[in-house]
């Protein structure tokens, strides 16, 4: 029994929430990769973008409310995440039009086009600041639990209780469905093939006759997707507020690059190594021990590698190692 | 930039002016340290955030008196700790030199880092622990030496030296969007450990009344000569007071409102001193043949490899140098606020917004760099009263209780970003070079 206990104990605290926090990251991680990718720079607007997405949704979900629309259990957000994917590819284009598509054609080095990007980050934070406010936000509505610790041990009798949250569901499984379509098309269809061909030799590329106006058009599309949804998933799971999203692109860099940049499975993949690795590094182990040890051999500290304080140096500690041993990411992406 | 720093003095209050002028003094320096980088050398460091908060770190652990009770307490325990950490490296560095590179070396070097960092945490912990525990309110960590902060503009410089010796190591080998994003994750974890390792900083709970090198305000309202000085500056305004009681009480607001003023020019003083013994040897050091060759390394690093010059090396020397420039601004920032908060160190504002000073000033250029500081900063600071007059100015026409207006008037400290992205997307889009590009004679 107690090692049953101790299974659920690690579920309940390691496992759910890193698959979660590791699936948001991954959606952020293959946006970057993507744009390194096919546009080639390094996106330092990333975790505003996202916020830019969130803040559509979180509008539309408002809008929805007020007029009485709901999903019952589900959450409204999820109904208004569609318009806001909208919203986020149309203010793309229009950055890429206005500020990006002047360096493309200059053909600027990538460092150029990464300090441009941060004029993106300035402007699109205080775009999103203007509209919401620096604020924290919730808009997560419907049931909130699908399973209640409670219920969990009255249910099976044990002492550890396992808490499922919609959200946590919700955020795995639109991850799930999400990357196998998006990984279907690349793969599979003609357009996501000359993405690829796209990322590989842009001359060749060119050569062969792929048109780069609809490479770039599509590459901004599937960005905004996977920026909105990234985003609105971690808001429905958290809560909302600009200042956090721009902390995440950090983490979101660092599965980036352990994944190897430029290839989207790798970057998949970062974001759960990434998200796996801050919390069982910071988890105290204490009652896992307990658990499982005989009584006389119980631990009197809490068995915790670092302190949760360095959740964020985790995961940077483990981009600089990569950086040093293997530059080109553990799934093999460009050599840096 | 004169004329306008001037004229919020005139404006608003001298008060303000002096404040603003002081941090465009500081900003100054950090971008010069950033230039040196990125317009000598081309190499891309945005991790200035954490080297900032290394010089203000340094600022505590100068002129803060030494806890003794606290010594007492743990002191041993930090030591024992810190020679483990020499031993380590010590033995670490003798693998390296003694065996060839192998799978073996490698385990065993991350076996080594990983048994110390656990050996470490164990012999520290009580130590800490007991540190901490010593009257947490007021103090709870080591302390410093006790010696007058102007000494930590120095040391500041050597501990951003020190880490970025330890960073260019690791990470100047890195393609230009990789060193960025590398050194921006290194000074997090730097921030990280200062902002938690509580014995040493104090962490959150932040470190307040640092000595000053100027003299204090309320001292200042006492002395003689001040009170004097102030008189004879405003003898006109005074005499024109009939009675003696209402005089004195104008004496009075005057002498609070100068002390203040006086204080700030003597930071002022202070801060120009910096500027300018670091500008001349930027200026000399960039027409030297050292500074031609590292523009050649900029330019054309393979040539210059193949020149006979040590490429690797430079860069290490100049990534070294710039970092410890900033650490001195690191250290002015803190000498002049007077507290060492970790928390505030964040990278919008000590890491982009250095950056746009860089770009818009004009890289590789000095002069440029100073006047990037105080272009960005004076707007920084000014945005807010500036957005705030213009969308009264366009929506004179709208009642105050129109829903988007007062949105508006309230998100205007959020208007400064704006102003900053769409600076820097036109200066990269039509004058890439900034203000004032980079000239070099050749003689």
């Amino acid at each position: 029994m107690d090692f049953v206990n101790a299974i659920i104990l690690l579920l309940n605290y390691i496992f759910i929430p890193a698959l979660t926090y590791g699936s948001q990251l991954a959606l952020g991680a293959i946006f970057v990769t993507l744009i390194y990718g096919i546009l080639r720079f390094a996106n330092f607007a990333t975790g505003d973008m996202m916020s830019f997405g969130t803040m559509a949704t979180i509008l539309f979900t408002w809008y929805f409310q007020s007029l009485g629309v709901s999903l019952g259990v589900l959450p409204t957000a999820l109904l208004a995440i569609p318009f806001g994917i909208i919203f986020m590819i149309f203010y793309m284009l229009l950055i890429d039009k206005f500020v990006f598509k002047y360096y493309r054609n200059q053909k600027s080095p990538p460092v150029q086009f990464a300090m441009v990007s941060i004029g993106v980050m300035f402007v699109t934070q205080a775009v999103v600041r203007i509209i919401i406010g620096p604020g924290d936000r919730r808009f997560f509505d419907g049931e909130k639990f699908i399973i209640k610790a409670r219920e969990f041990k009255e249910m099976t009798g044990l002492n550890e209780g396992l808490a499922l949250k919609s959200t946590q569901v919700i955020t795995i499984f639109v991850t799930i469905v999400l990357v196998s379509l998006l990984f279907w098309f690349l793969n599979r269809t003609k357009t996501g093939k000359s993405m690829k061909a796209y990322s590989d030799n842009e001359d060749l590329a060119l050569l062969s006759g792929i048109d780069p106006k609809k490479i770039v058009l599509v590459t901004w599309v599937i960005a905004g997707i996977l920026a909105t949804i990234g985003g609105a998933l971690y808001g429905l799971d958290k809560s909302f507020k600009p200042f956090t999203y721009f902390n995440n692109m950090l983490p979101i860099f660092a599965a980036a690059i352990v994944g190897g940049i430029g290839n989207p499975f790798g970057a998949f993949l970062g974001g759960y190594v990434i998200a796996f690795s801050e919390i069982l590094l910071t988890y105290a182990y204490k009652k896992f021990f307990m658990y499982i040890l005989p009584e006389s051999m119980e631990p009197n500290s809490l068995v915790q590698l670092l302190s949760t304080d360095y959740k964020f140096a985790v995961s940077f500690s483990i981009l600089v190692i990569v950086l040093i041993y293997r530059p080109s990411g553990i799934f093999k992406g460009k050599v840096l | 930039m004169m004329v306008l720093i001037l004229m919020v003095g005139i404006f608003q209050s001298w008060n303000i002016a002096l404040s603003i002028f002081n941090l465009c003094l500081i900003s100054a320096v950090m971008t010069m340290g950033a230039n040196i980088q990125w317009g000598y050398a081309g190499l891309i460091n945005f991790g200035i955030m954490g080297y900032t908060a290394l010089g203000g770190l340094a600022a505590v652990l100068i002129s803060v008196d030494p806890v003794q009770e606290a010594w007492r307490a743990g002191g041993f325990d930090i030591l024992m700790s810190l020679w483990l950490i020499v031993v380590m490296v010590l033995v670490i560095r003798f693998i390296l030199k003694r065996f060839e590179k192998s799978k073996i070396r490698t385990y065993s070097i991350a076996a080594i880092i990983i048994s110390g960092i656990l050996l470490i945490r164990f012999s520290a912990e009580p130590g800490i622990e007991a540190i901490e525990a010593v009257d947490p309110a007021k103090t709870g960590f080591l302390g410093g030496f006790g010696l007058p902060i102007i000494f930590s503009w120095i040391v500041g410089a050597l501990f951003a030296g020190g880490l970025a010796f330890i960073v260019g190591k690791v990470a100047l080998g890195l393609r230009a969007d990789y060193l960025a994003i590398a050194t921006l994750l290194i000074s997090e974890i730097v921030i990280a450990i200062i902002k938690h390792e509580d014995w040493l900083t104090r962490g959150v709970k932040n470190v307040i009344g640092l000595k000053r090198p100027a003299p204090y305000e309320v001292d200042l309202q006492t002395t003689d000569w001040f009170i004097k000085l102030v008189e004879k500056f405003n003898a006109g305004k005074l005499s024109v007071i009939d009675n003696l009681a209402d005089r004195q009480a104008a004496l009075n607001q005057l002498v609070i409102e100068g002390s203040s003023v006086f204080v700030k020019l003597c930071y002022s003083g202070l801060f120009l001193v910096v500027v300018i013994i670091l500008l001349i040897l930027t200026q000399k050091a960039l027409y030297s043949p050292w500074g031609r060759m590292m523009r050649a390394i900029r330019d054309n690093e393979e040539a210059a490899n193949a020149m006979g010059k040590n490429v690797v090396k430079q860069h290490l020397l100049i990534f070294i140098l710039g970092s410890a420039i900033v650490g001195i601004a690191g250290a002015m920032l803190v000498t002049q606020d007077g507290l060492f908060t970790p928390g505030s160190y964040r990278p919008m504002r000590y890491t982009f917004l250095i950056w746009v000073m860089v770009i818009v000033g004009g890289s590789g250029n000095n002069f440029g760099a100073i006047l990037g500081g105080f272009v960005v900063w004076f707007l920084w600071i000014e945005a807010a009263p500036i957005s705030l007059f213009l969308i009264n100015f366009f929506t004179a026409g709208i009642p105050e209780t129109n829903a988007l207006k007062a949105h508006l008037i309230e998100s205007v400290p959020y208007f400064r970003f704006l102003l900053m992205g769409l600076g820097l997307l036109f200066i990269m889009r039509y004058r890439p070079k900034g203000i004032l590009p980079e000239k070099i004679e050749i003689k």
